[in-house]
């Protein structure tokens, strides 16, 4: 076994724990702290259902951001759909046999890597050119689109430039999942795509990109504008009454 | 024209997005309050010497208790969506009255001391020490928000300064950095019963005044009880309603609505306060307290229902927030709640707007309205932020923009709305409200008053409006001092219940 090999079974078993524990607790922080009052952005909706739904239309189709910024919206949703588009079809190194839906999305998340890395170069236009966007970026925010643009780009490399050796990046894969190491090929476009992957999900819990599970738990958002008709009362204000 | 030391901001052409200006409004801040001040709610009096230690513990304890703070903190993504809707940076240009750029105040001093990347590579992450230069720019600009929640609109995850601020503002409450104007109001509320400390005697003299204008102006004997035990109906209203121009005429409306309806309604000098700027602190256990008096005053007098009057934020902490703080509402299941739902009639919205009251009886065609005792009048209707985007009427969502709306529209012949993008969800606070609506900040205020004023124009020069409708005792007290900086009359700002009292024909008359 090469020691490239076994450095990147360890990265990625490393970045696997990160990315699952540090979002377990992050999310486990935000579900156990509790919204004491009531305070949904109105027009709300007025039960528990309607609200969950206005939750999904900021996950799917970004309803809040339409209203605000029609060209965030735009390349924010053409990456992000982009993301889902390859992620998923990335799933074909991660089971055996392939799923049969996965075969099918195939032709599109070969071509969403485009639209990710479009998206993203608007993104980061409008992070460098508009006054407002750029006085509030950090360095990080930078990175954070240098790191994904650099993802997206060493990935199209590898499938419309010069291939790499997927059946045996699958079964490497295969192998990590099975605690059955196999050799990982040493073709730096793969070696730069998978440490960029592995950095970007260890920096997950740790960044903005807890935008992913937050907007889940966002009280102005999530609560149904009911107050008068339900008594709303976080256990520590409870006691309170007593 | 009023007369400015600074520059009043002048119409834009088109709505175009100011170019930052850094550091436009860092002069501008309030008052610190003062040792009597504080020490009246339990603050330090003055900065303490370990105000960064405290400060920091403080905010670890709200990060445990607050979910809002927790997520939101983490959440920003720096997008921009927010940038360009905050009513304070549009009228200033000042890139820290960016909504994302206010939270950012914080948010960086969150970084350095509660997450792992901030710890380490602060440079990278836009992480930093709480100085005593970033306490001071807190004290700055998170007194430049009214906690009007226009960016939590716009965010993509509902993201809400008004969060945010409430949580800075209670930190430098903790370690003795507070604001005069807001913490002297609650000293008054908490000792005497009202925002303007006004004792029961005084109330009830006002009252008394009151109805004998309105005797002599209409012939009736409408009358203003207070504190009547055994009452229907308790009604709590901002105090400026009974002193203030233009706010007192919309309280001789709700007494004209009163009596049209037959209605047993008692004011009380105990609860003479619907307004609760515990929220603007956002301390909990203030606004608990504020609301108190309300609750007691309701189980003493024995009433079965309880309506509010016309006011902004006070309506916010009412319908949302009453329920959770003093059990004003239904379906509470502990003793505490139990204890006063079981007095008050279910049949009823509780507690209840008086626009919703109001609505009620016109849609039931009990108020009988003379629409044109207002022809005098081309009406707009300014939608109060917290009104719009924290509560609601009725029964549906938004039912909060139609209700008022329609109460105006019987009472006049001649309504128009201002621009789509600045009403209803969309609109833009007056400049005043969220505790800012003290002198030594007007600068702040007539610059943040700017994106109204313009929306107001336009139905001015193009439809002759003449008078604007509001439902918030801010709101009013806000434009009749910062209209004339923009060379309106002051006297175009009223509420909705004023131009119910003009209209309504009370039976006894004819």
């Amino acid at each position: 076994m090469s020691l490239l090999t076994i450095i990147y079974a360890g990265l990625f078993y490393a970045a696997t724990a990160m990315l699952v524990g540090g979002l377990a607790y992050k999310i486990y922080g935000y579900w156990k702290t509790p919204a004491p009052l009531k305070i949904p952005t109105t027009p709300a909706p007025i039960t528990p259902l309607g609200a969950k739904l206005r939750v999904w239309r900021e996950v799917l189709v970004f309803e809040s951001l339409f209203k605000s910024n029609k060209w965030i919206w735009l390349f924010g949703i053409l990456f992000h759909f982009a993301l889902a588009l390859v992620l998923l079809r990335h799933l074909r190194y991660f089971t055996n046999p392939v799923w049969e839906w996965v075969v099918l999305i195939q032709p599109f998340g070969k071509y969403a890597g485009f639209a990710m890395v479009a998206g993203l170069a608007g993104l980061w236009g409008r992070r460098l050119v508009v006054e407002r966007i750029r006085y509030i970026s950090t360095p990080s925010d930078h990175l954070m689109l240098l790191l994904l643009i650099g993802i997206g780009a060493s990935g199209l490399g590898m499938k419309f430039v010069a291939h790499t050796d997927i059946v045996d990046v699958k079964s490497f894969f295969l192998g990590l999942m099975h605690f059955n190491l196999q050799p990982l090929p040493a073709d730096p476009a793969l070696l730069v795509h998978l440490a960029l992957v592995a950095t970007l999900m260890v920096i997950f819990p740790m960044s903005k990109l807890l935008h992913a599970p937050g907007v889940f738990f966002s009280p102005t958002r999530n609560q149904a504008d009911n107050p008068r008709e339900q008594r709303h009362l976080a256990p520590w204000a409870a006691e309170l009454d007593k | 024209m009023a007369k400015a030391e600074f520059e009043v901001p002048s119409y834009r052409k088109l709505p175009t997005i100011p170019a930052l200006k850094e550091g436009a409004t860092a002069h501008v801040k309030p008052y610190v309050a003062d040792a009597a001040v504080q020490d009246a709610l339990g603050y330090p009096g003055e900065l303490v010497e370990d105000w960064h230690d405290k400060a920091i513990g403080r905010m670890g304890e709200l990060l445990d208790k607050y979910r809002s703070l927790r997520v939101y903190l983490d959440a920003c993504v720096h997008c921009g969506a927010c940038t360009d809707k905050c009513h304070y940076f549009l009228g200033s240009a000042d890139p820290k009255n960016m909504p994302v750029a206010r939270q950012e105040l914080m948010r960086k001093v969150y970084r350095r001391y509660f997450t792992l990347p901030g710890k380490l590579f602060p440079g990278l992450v836009g992480a930093a020490d709480l100085t005593k230069d970033v306490l001071d720019d807190w004290f700055t600009y998170f007194h430049q928000c009214s906690e009007c929640r226009r960016c939590s609109v716009f965010c993509p995850y509902g993201i809400d300064t008004a969060e945010i601020t409430m949580a800075a503002r209670e930190i430098l409450n903790t370690v003795g950095y507070g604001m005069k104007y807001t913490n002297q109001i609650l000293g008054k509320v908490l000792k005497i019963g009202n925002n303007l400390g006004l004792p029961g005697p005084a109330l009830e003299d006002t009252l008394q005044g009151l109805e004998e204008d309105i005797e002599m102006d209409t012939g009736v004997a409408v009358k203003m009880p207070l504190d009547v035990q055994g009452a229907e109906i308790l009604f709590v209203t901002p105090s400026a309603d009974f002193f203030s121009e233009p706010h007192v005429e919309s309280l001789i409306g709700y007494a004209k609505v009163f009596h049209a309806a037959g209605a047993s309604w008692t004011l009380s000098t105990h609860a003479s306060e619907a307004g609760n700027f515990g929220l603007f602190n956002g301390s909990y256990e203030q606004m608990r307290k504020v609301a108190m008096r309300i609750r007691e005053a309701a189980l003493e007098l024995g009433v079965k229902r309880i309506v509010v009057g016309e006011c902004g934020h006070a309506w916010r902490v009412i319908y949302s927030m009453w329920n959770t703080l003093i059990g004003v509402g239904a379906g509470g299941t502990d003793p505490f709640a139990i204890e006063l739902q079981k007095q008050l009639d279910p049949r009823f919205k509780q507690p209840m707007h008086i626009c919703e009251y109001t609505h009620d009886l016109i849609q039931r065609g009990v108020l009988k309205l003379d629409k044109s005792a207002n022809d005098h009048r081309v009406v707009t209707f300014h939608d109060s932020c917290n009104v719009a985007r924290a509560s609601r009427m009725g029964d549906v969502p938004g039912g909060q923009f139609t209700i008022p709306r329609d109460i105006v529209k019987a009472t006049c012949n001649n309504f128009v709305d201002m621009d789509q993008d600045t009403i209803h969800e969309k609109t833009f606070c007056c400049g005043g409200g969220g505790g800012v609506l003290t002198d030594e900040v007007l600068e702040i205020r007539v610059k943040g008053a700017l994106p109204r004023m313009e929306a107001l124009n336009k139905v001015v020069e193009n439809n002759k409006v003449n008078f604007m409708a509001t439902i918030c005792a801010i709101c009013k007290a806000q434009f009749t001092k910062v209209l004339p900086f923009y060379g309106f009359d002051m006297g175009m700002v009223g509420g909705v219940h004023q131009l119910v009292s003009d209209a309504i024909v009370l039976g006894d008359k004819e």
